[in-house]
């Protein structure tokens, strides 16, 4: 197996670039598309240690991750579509209506 | 061992390439496509980790299922593309330089450690069977696979809500 630190240091580029589409994306489903991203880095590493410690726990870990993602992109782009037929846009520089 | 490393520096090369294709493009559907490649590498990173059961799920639950969602969205609304719109100058800047220190202080915690992290153990066989997280899922793990199904109802029922056009 190649060392378990190359596999947290992929992970943890992967989650800078997930984080970074994050602040400076204005689409919100490409910010979406990058909380996606930072989900699988965290999935990758549990899978890593879950091979270094022969321990099976971690990939049950991922399985339930995979779950929560799957239940959060689907109310997510359901409120997008909400958003976008009230504001005929999904540019999140747009949803201000909340601002005093 | 080297024919390992090779294959894991070609693998997260590709992984790191898609993974900033997805950040950079301009129109969000050629964003969904890059993510899908993303996807599809860190599955054989699964395949290495002997964790087959994970791969094939990340291939048909990421991969298919959430990504075929996220490209029909972006076809039904058509809003791959933003208009160009008046930014706040300052947020880009600021947001590169805190993923530079987030980068940064992961670095500093992997590499410069003064313990050492462990080796890898060798493995019982049958590691990471389909026969064996099933065993593990429906004993250990029972009640939370069923919480599962619950917060699966509650996403399903919310969505359904949500895009309900409301009849005045």
């Amino acid at each position: 197996m190649v060392p378990i630190g190359y596999y947290i240091g992929l992970s943890a580029i992967l989650f800078t670039i997930g984080a970074l589409g994050v602040l400076i994306r204005r689409n919100a489903i490409v910010i979406f598309m990058s909380v996606e991203l930072m989900l699988n880095s965290a999935n990758l590493v549990f899978v890593a240690f879950s091979r270094l410690y022969n321990e099976l726990n971690g990939q049950i870990f991922v399985f339930f991750v995979m779950t929560v993602a799957a239940a959060e992109v689907a109310v997510g782009l359901a409120l997008m579509v909400t958003i976008f037929r009230a504001k005929h846009s999904i540019d999140v520089d747009q949803m201000s209506s909340l601002k005093g | 061992m080297t024919l390992n490393l090779l294959l894991f520096l070609i693998l997260a090369a590709v992984a790191i390439a898609s993974a900033l294709g997805m950040l950079l493009s301009r129109h969000a559907l050629y964003s969904a496509l890059y993510l899908i490649l993303n996807f599809g590498t860190v599955a054989v990173f699964y395949l290495i980790l002997h964790a087959p059961f994970i791969a094939i799920a990340q291939v048909t639950v990421y991969a298919g299922a959430i990504m075929v969602l996220f490209l029909f969205v972006i076809m039904l609304l058509g809003a791959g593309q933003l208009p160009p719109t008046k930014v706040l100058p300052w947020q880009r800047p600021v947001a590169i330089f805190l993923a530079a220190i987030l980068l940064a202080e992961a670095v500093y915690l992997i590499f410069f450690r003064t313990s050492e992290l462990p080796g890898a153990t060798t493995l019982t066989p049958g590691f990471g069977d389909p026969e064996a997280v099933g065993k593990l899922l429906f004993n250990q793990y029972m009640l939370p696979f069923e919480v599962t199904s619950i917060l699966l109802l509650a996403a399903m029922i919310g969505a359904i809500v949500l895009t309900k056009v409301e009849k005045k």
